[in-house]
């Protein structure tokens, strides 16, 4: 299953936000040894986790973590900016129809297709928003990876050589990456409408509309 | 067509020179997309309310004082979230918020509503909503056709609300990485972006995603208006020409 929550919606998913950051520290910190900083109870979280993003999350039927990825808005602060304008030309990339996307993380035991569910809800989510482009840090070497789930990312820049090589990559949030996707990896379009409109469900306003829907 | 028509229409807000100029803009916008109400709505950093809308200013003074802006979901639920939100996404299950929409429908609003947060660099917050009388169906149609639109039109309105607010009627100048001015140099003699993305060895993405951040930057409303921007204010030159010494 595929949720969209904000970091202020996770206090209701406690074991789903648990097992995701305890997963990002086995990811980022014990698998790839980045500079991440992980608490006492073992879960990685840095500076932007605190400024309120949006987390698309796949878990697991047991309810627990099996992948997700973090979403802000290039307007604001964003980790690709701060950190990582040797890998974009330089460029402060800044635009309401640009949405940074990091974090990406695998549970450790994550079932196959948990990566393309990912990119396909949050290609849904930039359909549905009127967003055109994800922005994200990658592992160059994964770039195989998004090519077999449908849609390749556009390199902007890579620093280092080999299995370390890290790059800044822009991916298409259009209907024809969906498309692709969809292809690719076997989910029907419909399912992924199903997974938005799950985390977004849309509510009676008035009573003579519920009177309606009833 | 329609491009051509909004474009226009986005021009002619830069032209705006008031908080009242940017009230009569607001009605231009609400014919465009031909909607029951527009309505862009920031607080100052010392705290003044300024609001540019097509409704009522009854129900505007109503809202003050029954002291709305504490139950109305929409600016509730605008203040804790950064995506674009249909109306029935938010939360109206509590008797107040019903009972204030109520009362917004006997004041003429619509059942219908997409509202985008805006969260701008200085930490200013600004919603900028569309309101429409119709069904689900034609609202969802609406949204789904017009969403990227109405993301760069509600930017460039509170970017034009706080040139006015803040007394720069020119844009304050901007700075671009060299990477964007050689891209939006380029674009200015008239290749093609594919031709740029070439001149560049980037790819077409990478070129949409730097124009699209210098447009950001500019201020501007499109390629075109961001090369003319550049151009005036002296960020790029056009090539072949003379320094002027």
């Amino acid at each position: 299953m595929i949720h969209f929550l904000y970091a202020d919606q996770l206090s209701g998913y406690p074991i789903l936000a648990d097992t995701m950051f305890l997963d990002r520290a086995a990811q980022f910190k014990h698998r790839l040894d980045w500079e991440v900083t992980v608490d006492d109870s073992g879960r990685e979280m840095d500076q932007y986790d605190v400024l309120n993003p949006l987390y698309i999350i796949a878990s697991a039927p047991d309810g627990r973590h099996a992948g997700s990825v973090r979403i802000m808005p290039t307007l604001g602060r964003i980790m690709t900016n701060e950190h990582f304008t040797h890998l974009t030309g330089g460029v402060r990339i800044a635009s309401p129809l640009i949405w940074e996307c990091t974090r990406f993380c695998l549970a450790p035991d994550a079932p196959v297709g948990v990566a393309a569910a990912l990119l396909a809800a949050g290609t849904e989510m930039g359909i549905r928003f009127g967003i055109e482009q994800a922005l994200g840090v990658i592992y160059a070497k994964t770039v195989p990876i998004y090519r077999r789930i449908g849609v390749t990312p556009d390199i902007i820049g890579t620093d280092g050589k080999g299995r370390d090589a890290i790059s800044v990559g822009l991916w298409p949030m259009t209907e024809s990456a969906r498309a692709e996707i969809s292809r690719k990896s076997g989910i029907p379009l419909s399912v992924m409408a199903r997974w938005f409109d799950a985390s977004f469900p849309r509510h009676a306003m008035t009573e003579s509309a519920a009177r309606l829907a009833a | 067509m329609e491009k051509a028509r909004l474009e226009a229409l986005l021009e002619r807000l830069q032209t705006t020179i008031s908080i009242d100029d940017l009230q009569v803009w607001a009605h231009e916008l609400r014919d465009f997309f031909r909607v029951t109400h527009v309505f862009y709505h920031t607080a100052t950093l010392k705290r003044e309310q300024i609001g540019a809308f097509t409704y009522s200013r009854d129900w505007a003074r109503h809202y003050v004082e029954k002291n709305y802006l504490a139950i109305d979901p929409v600016l509730l639920g605008a203040m804790r979230r950064f995506h674009p939100m249909d109306w029935k996404t938010l939360d109206w299950s509590n008797l107040a918020a019903r009972a204030f929409l109520r009362d917004a429908m006997e004041h003429g609003l619509g059942n219908q509503g997409w509202t985008v947060p805006i969260w701008g660099p200085q930490g200013e917050f600004a919603v900028f909503c569309l309101n429409h009388q119709c069904d689900d169906t034609e609202w969802a149609e609406f949204t789904g056709r017009n969403a990227k639109d109405i993301l760069v039109v509600s930017h460039l309105m509170h970017e034009q609300a706080l040139r006015i607010i803040n007394r720069e009627l020119t844009p304050p100048s901007t700075e671009l990485s060299p990477r964007e001015r050689e891209a939006l140099t380029h674009l200015s003699v008239g290749h093609s972006r594919a031709a740029v993305a070439d001149i560049l060895q980037i790819s077409e993405n990478t070129l949409r995603a730097y124009i699209d951040s210098a447009r950001h930057k500019l201020g501007a409303l499109n390629v075109t208006h961001a090369v003319a921007l550049a151009l005036a204010k002296g960020i790029i030159t056009p090539q072949g020409a003379l320094p002027k010494y």
